[in-house]
């Protein structure tokens, strides 16, 4: 019986070389370690994973506390600064000849063309807004219980107007909606993805823990549901949303959409492991053991799981951020006055504002930042997310 | 079924008729083709506190015979008779244990709960029969859980107790498997096993996976705790002087059939049916002065999804006749052995000659 | 080694050192080891997990990649083939070079354990065959593929003019482990490396096999490493036997002074703790106590002195022997013998 397995390529590693009989570890904290410090320490080895994590982080930290950060509400317009372009926040002040401390953003001085009535911004370095940090401004409440006024930065006197992104076609400041898009399409990709993760495990474990014909018939309708083309379903699905309801019950009818052909994905990744962890000697000496077969399920068989569960929600993620953003882009999603990524991209559709007014695409940026982070970090973790194998 | 080693005792468990056939399904709508007969018609006795080993190569069944009595498979036909006075079947009264015993093979999982107690296994892979996410500790008590047997101090105790009998420090029960080496993963697996005061325990390859120099410490480990439990053993091996080490009894098994059974002596001294000859003479022994013309098979293992007619090994076998081709031969009694061999009276094969240990 | 029995010699390993660098700290799975193979003969090197005899094989046609390399020592291979030595240091070759390339396959083949890891699944055996043929020795593609069918042949596979057009996954495991063999052979190597052969095998294909190394190495007159655990394969094959622990050589010896004289503490434990065939039940089996040390953390002076009978308290806990060389030729790695030597 095969004491040493060696790869023909090459041994790349003395496990190829050393299994049986030796003691690997001799930090004695491996030796009590949980599967989850094991993982924890094969993921830290991950620098980029580590890094999106951190830019996640940060990211939610945004959608928790987007009216803090916003200096102006979202659907707060003025007509006198249609398309201003962004002002770039300054933190010291070189005036007189001197350095001081001093944030502010540099007031426009409007022109108009005469020939094709436009108007145009142009920055003029000469004037000064202040801007401080931690300012009063429109009231709010902080995690919808705390009365306050209180936000991160905005200008000194609540009648300057500041565009730290730019101004859209109507004067609304694209910095704070952009923070507040942050809030829906982040978190429309969680709760659909948690529709996803029960249908998955579900579905994914009858699946592949009792095999037969129900797994058969299961795997049948999610190659079915694969087969869909997701555009044509989705605009149908969405155009067929009655028009009268509310944007909340769109969004949750939205995220319900998305979830209904996601969980293919999970349940495919669940039926895998429990078809592969069905044969293991382990499973077996439970059952053995007598034990019944929801409990070699529950407390054999899931624990090697929540590992690669969680990866695959970390994948599944970016796939409703860009399907929910793609949808309120073509305006059958979320609509005015939700505001999301995909829905302030619609101003960007077309070549005029896109021309003109190239900051209207700051959102896209949010879409690529996040979706690279989330796949960054799946990956991360799908890499550490079985730390037994070798 | 007559016992031909005339032995007082009764048998602990009486394999009658098994057979365990896995379907092979194909096409699209799965049509049941043919089956792989794994187990086809095989029939033995285990006695109390002896160590009968099952020997064979690659699908010969050994395996699915450990299995079949563990009830990890549910045997597609044949008898699984236990007989055990202090098991008492459900619904029935200590009066009501019969001399035959109790037929295993078509209890219900409920019913089969009794008896999982005192029939217990141990694995081939050490690294594979441990759930790597799982403290020794938490394995080690899981069955005592299940039969609802201890908890809380008193587990505790037990668990340490039977860590101690195998070997192992108590210390070490919240260690996950992944620190400790194949050998010591193996004492928790033997202490699993026992956790139950079982009757009987299948060793399924339980030293294969092992370094060479610390099979000897888990043979030794295996011998006195049957000593000190009065435990039986189903040795299940491919390996033959670890069988010649430990066992009692020898049942030489080839495609899913029994071909020689006898005591160890007899069966390797002078062995009967002609696979069992090839089998011993094949080994390789560790003394270059043994260096000898060995019989060298041609052909491979016979594919248990599809047999040759008649003797399975005549394709194989240097002795086969015209009759072999045609004729199943069945298991019965020539001498002290059970061959299943047409000539098995008039064959003289070769066996391993008995060396005195200097 | 000085020169006098040179002409004999086909490899040596001198001071072979093939550390791992992993992230939990450097491994030294060959931590010094010395041998020597003479020309058409059959050594063994045996040993437990841990030992690093396989790592040695593998650093012997370079073949270790990250984390691992090979940090010392030489490989001394003798390639002439007209009795006038021309020898190159293995060691020092870059990992690609020419030179390299042209010995393997050429002078030095491998078979290893799993033949199903080792052949390619999408090429027919035919064209993995003829590869090498084509490429060492310069045939044609027709050429190569007559010398293809003969040795399949050779190996004992019916039919295989065509089989040679069979992939992998249509031959049974017997036959895979006989094309591997087909393939090494393929170019007459003068030394065939051959890693757990038969490990994975049944004891009656094992046979087979075993066999058809036999008649092999007499058609082609050449040398034979054999890379195992098994003792009792060891015995069976081999003229001379290299015993390695924790990365090093412990013992070197002839194969019947090996197994009935042996020297090392180790080696004489190991014969005791393996059952015998013909002893039964009468035997006492004495087990090694504790187990291999972890890689990570080896013992200081000898490296078995933790699970020696024989240890010297004070001495092989601190002194890590030499290997020393006996009257009689054999080699030994132990305090008790470099007194005697001395």
């Amino acid at each position: 019986m095969a004491l040493e397995h060696n790869e023909p390529g090459g041994i790349s590693s003395p496990e190829a070389a050393a299994p049986a009989d030796v003691i690997m570890p001799r930090d004695t904290r491996i030796l009590v370690a949980s599967q989850w410090q094991l993982i924890w320490w094969r993921f830290r080895r991950h620098k980029l994973a580590l890094f999106s994590a951190f830019i996640l982080i940060v990211i939610y930290l945004i959608v928790l506390v987007a009216e803090f950060i916003a200096p102006y509400d979202p659907g707060d317009y003025s007509a006198r600064y249609t398309y201003a372009p962004p002002q770039t926040l300054n933190l010291f002040d070189t005036r007189d000849g001197q350095l001081s401390f001093n944030s502010y953003v540099n007031d426009y001085t409007v022109e108009i063309d005469p020939q094709a009535l436009r108007r145009t911004f142009v920055i003029d370095p000469e004037t000064r807004i202040p801007v401080r940090f931690f300012v009063r401004g429109w009231s709010y409440k902080l995690f919808g219980l705390i009365e306050t006024d209180i936000h991160l930065l905005g200008p000194e006197n609540p009648r300057d107007r500041i565009f730290l992104l730019g101004a859209d076609s109507i004067g609304r400041d694209v910095f704070s909606r952009m923070i507040y898009g942050t809030r829906v399409s982040m978190t429309i990709g969680l709760v659909g993805v948690l529709i996803s993760l029960v249908l998955g495990i579900f579905l994914g474990g009858i699946s592949g823990y009792f095999g037969a014909w129900i797994d058969n018939l299961i795997q049948r309708s999610i190659d079915f549901l694969r087969s869909l083309p997701t555009i044509p379903l989705w605009l149908g699905l969405a155009a067929a949303l009655p028009l009268s309801w509310g944007p909340l019950q769109i969004y949750f009818a939205i995220t319900i959409i998305l979830s209904l052909i996601g969980w293919t994905a999970l349940a495919r990744v669940v039926r895998g492991r429990f078809l592969s962890l069905r044969t293991e000697d382990f499973v077996m000496a439970a059952r053995l053991d007598g034990a019944s077969q929801m409990r070699v399920i529950f407390e054999h068989m899931l624990p090697a799981f929540y590992s690669h569960i969680i990866a695959s929600i970390t994948l599944a993620i970016p796939g409703m951020i860009l399907a929910e953003t793609a949808l309120s882009f073509l305006g059958l999603g979320l609509r005015p006055p939700v505001v999301s990524w995909g829905v302030l991209l619609q101003d960007a559709q077309n070549i005029r504002s896109v021309a003109t007014a190239p900051w209207l695409l700051t959102p896209a940026i949010g879409v690529i930042v996040s979706v690279l982070a989330l796949n960054f970090l799946g990956d991360g973790l799908r890499d550490a997310a079985d730390p037994y194998s070798h | 079924m007559t016992q031909t080693i005339a032995n007082p005792k009764a048998p602990l468990l009486e394999v009658i008729h098994l057979k365990k056939y896995f379907p092979i399904n194909k096409g699209v709508l799965s049509r049941h083709v043919g089956d792989v007969r794994a187990v086809d018609d095989v029939s033995f006795e285990v006695y109390p506190r002896e160590t009968l080993a099952l020997v064979g190569e690659s699908g010969c069944g050994k395996t699915t015979i450990g299995r079949c009595v563990a009830r990890a498979y549910k045997p597609t036909a044949g008898q699984l008779r236990y007989r055990d006075a202090a098991v008492q079947p459900r619904g029935t009264r200590a009066s009501d244990a019969t001399a035959d015993g109790t037929d295993l093979a078509t209890l219900s999982e409920r019913d089969l709960i009794p008896y999982r107690r005192n029939i217990r296994m141990i694995f081939q892979d050490p690294f594979a029969s441990l759930n790597p996410r799982m403290t020794v500790f938490n394995i080690i008590a899981n069955p005592l859980k299940i039969h609802k047997l201890a908890k809380g101090k008193e587990l505790e105790d037990r668990v340490a107790e039977l860590m101690r009998q195998v070997g192992l420090r108590p210390e070490y029960m919240r260690r996950y498997p992944h620190a400790f080496s194949g050998g010591q993963r193996q004492r928790i697996v033997i202490a699993r096993a026992l956790a139950l005061d079982p009757r009987l325990v299948i060793a399924d390859e339980a030293v294969s996976a092992l370094d060479v120099s610390v099979r000897a410490q888990i043979l030794n480990l295996m011998q006195d705790l049957q000593d000190q439990f009065d435990l039986t053993y189903l040795f299940i091996s491919h390996d033959l002087s670890v069988v010649e080490y430990v066992a009692d009894r020898v049942a030489v098994m080839y495609v899913g059939k029994l071909v020689e059974l006898a005591s160890t002596d007899n069966l390797f001294r002078k062995p009967k049916h002609p696979y069992t000859e090839a089998l011993m003479s094949a080994i390789p022994k560790p003394d270059p002065r043994l260096r000898s013309k060995r019989i060298i098979l041609g052909g491979e293992v016979a594919d248990p999804a599809n047999p040759p007619t008649g003797c399975y090994f005549h394709p194989r076998c240097r002795y086969a006749q015209e009759r072999c081709k045609v004729e199943t031969p069945p298991l019965r009694p020539v001498g002290d052995h059970l061959v299943a061999c047409h000539f098995a009276e008039t064959l003289d094969l070769a066996g391993i000659p008995a060396v005195s240990a200097s | 080694m000085n020169g006098s029995v040179v002409e004999n010699i086909l490899l040596e390993v001198r001071n072979l050192q093939t550390h791992f660098f992993l992230q939990e700290g450097t491994v030294h799975a060959v931590a010094g080891v010395d041998f020597v193979l003479h020309r058409g003969s059959t050594l063994g090197i045996v040993g437990e997990s841990g030992c690093g005899k396989s790592v040695t094989a593998f650093s012997i046609l370079k073949l270790v990649t990250k984390p691992g390399r090979i940090v010392g020592g030489s490989i001394l291979f003798d390639r002439s083939n007209n009795g006038k030595p021309d020898i190159i240091d293995l060691a020092a070759l870059a990992d690609n070079s020419p030179q390299l390339r042209d010995i393997r396959g050429k002078d030095i083949a491998m078979i290893f354990q799993e033949p199903m890891n080792s052949l390619s699944p999408v090429h027919t055996i035919g064209d993995q065959i003829t590869e090498g043929i084509m490429l060492h020795l310069g045939l044609s593609k027709a050429d190569a593929l007559k010398r293809a069918i003969a040795l399949l042949r050779e190996v004992g596979i019916p039919k295989p003019e065509e089989r040679v057009h069979a992939y992998t996954f249509q031959l049974s495991g017997g036959m895979r482990q006989r094309t591997m063999i087909a393939t090494a052979l393929a170019c007459s190597p003068k030394l065939l490396i051959a890693d757990e052969p038969t490990t994975a095998l049944d004891v009656t294909m094992q046979a087979q096999i075993l066999d058809l190394l036999r008649q092999m190495r007499a058609q082609f007159g050449m040398a034979l490493m054999l890379i195992t655990h098994d003792l009792g394969v060891v015995a069976e094959m081999c003229d001379e036997v290299v015993v390695m622990y924790l990365g090093e050589v412990v013992e070197q010896a002839p194969v019947d002074q090996l197994f009935h004289d042996p020297k090392h503490p180790y080696t004489q434990a190991l014969l005791k703790s393996v059952p015998r065939l013909g002893y039964g039940r009468g035997q006492r089996l004495n087990p090694i106590r504790g187990s291999i040390p972890d890689p990570f953390s080896r013992p200081t002076g000898c490296p078995f002195h933790d699970r020696c009978e024989k240890r010297i308290p004070g001495r092989c806990d601190v002194v890590h022997p030499k290997l020393t060389r006996l009257p009689d030729g054999r080699t030994v790695r132990c305090l008790l013998y470099e007194d005697e030597a001395s």
